[in-house]
């Protein structure tokens, strides 16, 4: 006979227990995986233990981690923007034109800022409205803005940022904590809170998994998707803004292959290139392992074909692990 | 954990074994991007200078994508080492000025060569020659081989190219005193396009029956030129020459349609890069007007903006064009 609880069955949160879960998770290999760089980094090299370096090495992603923590959402969604890269350039191109016309520091910031909105939105459009695939329309728009960029300058170049506007790129907060890294960091939390605090975060999610359902259950799928897009076109204005700024110049060629770095932080972050899977946590310490490598081995004064190599190896591992995994447990 | 910290300390012993003593001067060459020859062959000049002056150990390295961002990349991991000097061939002469000030804040010497740097991100650059120099060379080019004198006639790119409008004024301007039996009786331009130059070739030897020159200062006209000459039987009757890339021009030197080209010698700008560099370090200051030796290539003088010309373009003929060839 059964026994019969008065009080019913309780009903979990998670299909696995929270403390296994926990161990087994992706965010929890790439800690390890970046604490066990760490320490590589600091046998490896007499130089990589000292503040300096260790602030240094923010500035090699943070930029491209900006980016990625909207495109994070934006391929949980099921969409992808191969254009943000593009977008820096014109965004970029645009606050240069503007300096040409004695806009001050702030005016820059905005102009660089509501050209990526701008982008992002255009994106948006095209996928939403017109219902065209976003990896079409962003490889579309990718030329497209670059394009407008070259126009406007062939192969010259704009400079001449006034001081108070480097600092965006080459200030620091406090000692040896940089305007960049804070801001980053800042964003992260927003991101986090976003995606995993929020009703539009488990929309987003929702819409991954199957748009078609979603839509159903009265998401507005179009609308969470246009978001989505003009949030990648901001985080890519503002790292418009950082990189004019540590750069101190403008030019067509600003910012060339960051779509492919930020993608791949997303993917290596866990985040499932299908849609539907991912955390923030993931891709800021997928960020992070991407610039403990790249900085570490450039300590080495390891050729920088290494470092590709590398990185190439590192993601299709990250893609593979998983699919063994469910090989390897189907099997037993 | 165990295991990492075991490969950590055998990676970290292995790596202190593999790594030169820390006490000498370190100097980084870095260039626009790796795997190409030209670079590498700067780079075996700067090794020949650091084994001339000793105690130097070059560190040769670069991005593999030729961009600003990537370069800054390597830069920031350079001041991290603490290098005592950086010489670069810069992707952009303005991006790289904020990483190269931050290098110079923190006492490591600056030079740009080949590609320079704007003024204020450097201390010297060195520029391989100076339109004076390569002027006067692609006529002597012409004339070394022409002792009774003739006509010759100049195939150059675009009629808008700064560079080569500035070499063609300085070659007039050094004719009437130094070459007075040379006579130019033409300028055409091809426009760095095969097809067009190989046409201006075509059309100059039709209109000038006793010419026994054609000088192309670009490295598309000079192959262009050298092909038509070849095509039409005149080897021996026009020599033709100018700035060409070995590697390209190889064959037009081995059939003799052509006595000897110029181009800048990456050996030599590696080599000269690595003795300004560490005449820096050594503490010598850069500044107008002062003059610095650089090993067997001579000498060279600061100009107004710190920068200055190496040589005259080194010379390619059949005694050296196999060995160069190889190399870029």
């Amino acid at each position: 006979m059964t026994e019969i609880h008065a009080t019913g069955r309780s009903l979990p949160n998670r299909l696995d227990k929270p403390l296994k879960s926990a161990v087994l998770s992706w965010e929890s290999l790439l800690v390890l995986v970046a604490v066990g760089i760490f320490i590589l980094n600091s046998f490896a090299s007499p130089y990589f233990l000292n503040a300096w370096s260790l602030s240094d090495l923010t500035f090699n992603f943070t930029e491209k981690a900006l980016i990625a923590l909207a495109m994070a959402l934006l391929i949980i969604s099921g969409e992808i923007d191969l254009s943000v890269a593009a977008i820096i350039a014109l965004a970029s191109t645009m606050m240069g034109l503007a300096l040409q016309y004695g806009a001050d520091t702030p005016t820059l910031v905005a102009v660089g800022v509501g050209v990526g909105i701008l982008c992002g939105a255009f994106n948006g459009f095209l996928v939403t409205g017109l219902k065209l695939p976003s990896i079409v329309v962003t490889i579309g728009t990718m030329s497209l803005f670059r394009g407008i960029a070259f126009i406007v300058l062939g192969d010259q170049s704009f400079k001449g940022y006034p001081a108070s506007f480097s600092w965006f790129g080459q200030g620091y907060v406090y000692w040896v904590i940089s305007f960049e890294l804070v801001l980053f960091l800042v964003c992260a939390v927003i991101y986090w809170v976003l995606l995993h605090r929020t009703n539009f975060g488990r929309r987003v999610f929702a819409i991954g998994n199957n748009d078609v359902a979603a839509q159903f259950s009265g998401v507005r799928v179009d609308r969470i998707k246009f978001i989505l897009f003009c949030l990648t076109g901001l985080m890519s204005g503002i790292a418009a803004v950082l990189l004019t700024a540590r750069l101190g110049s403008t030019r067509p060629s600003i910012a060339e292959g960051f779509e492919l770095e930020a993608i791949t932080m997303v993917v290596l972050g866990g985040v499932s290139i299908l849609g539907g899977a991912g955390s923030i946590i993931g891709v800021v310490l997928a960020a992070l392992i991407v610039g403990l490598v790249t900085f570490g081995l450039g300590l080495l004064n390891v050729p920088g074909i290494v470092m590709t190599i590398f990185t190439g190896s590192l993601l299709i591992v990250v893609i593979a692990l998983p699919i063994l995994f469910r090989m390897w447990r189907n099997r037993a | 954990m165990k295991l990492i910290k075991l490969l950590a300390t055998t990676t970290a012993v292995a790596v202190l074994l593999a790594a030169p003593a820390y006490a000498q001067t370190r100097i980084a060459l870095v260039v626009k991007s790796l795997g190409n020859g030209f670079f590498d062959a700067a780079n075996k000049g700067a090794q020949e200078a650091a084994a001339e002056l000793g105690g130097i150990e070059v560190i040769y390295t670069g991005p593999t994508a030729a961009t600003a961002e990537a370069q800054i990349e390597v830069v920031n991991s350079l001041i991290a080492q603490q290098v005592d000097a950086i010489a670069i061939s810069a992707n952009d002469p303005d991006a790289l000025v904020p990483a190269l000030q931050k290098a110079m804040e923190r006492g490591i010497k600056v030079v740009s060569f080949d590609s320079g740097v704007a003024p204020e991100g450097r201390q010297i650059h060195l520029n391989p020659s100076d339109n004076a120099l390569i002027g006067e060379t692609i006529i002597k080019l012409a004339a070394d081989y022409l002792p009774e004198g003739g006509q010759v006639a100049i195939l150059s790119a675009a009629s808008t190219a700064t560079n080569q409008n500035a070499w063609i004024e300085a070659a007039k301007a050094a004719l009437p005193e130094k070459f007075a039996n040379i006579e130019l009786v033409a300028t055409v331009y091809g426009d760095d396009d095969s097809v067009k130059s190989t046409d201006e070739a075509k059309g100059l030897i039709a209109a000038y029956p006793d010419l026994k020159a054609i000088i192309a200062p670009t490295t598309v006209g000079v192959v262009a030129a050298a092909q038509v000459v070849t095509d039409q039987g005149l080897i021996g009757k026009i020599n033709v020459t100018g700035l060409a890339l070995p590697s390209e021009f190889k064959q037009f030197i081995d059939n003799g349609a052509s006595q000897a080209v110029a181009l800048w010698n990456p050996i030599d700008l590696g080599y000269s890069a690595v003795y300004l560099a560490n005449d820096l370090i050594k503490g010598e200051e850069a500044a107008p007007g002062k003059t610095f030796s650089i090993g067997r290539v001579g000498e060279v003088t600061l100009d107004d903006t710190n920068a200055a010309a190496m040589a005259v373009p080194f010379q390619f003929d059949k005694t050296n064009i196999e060995e160069f060839s190889k190399i870029y």
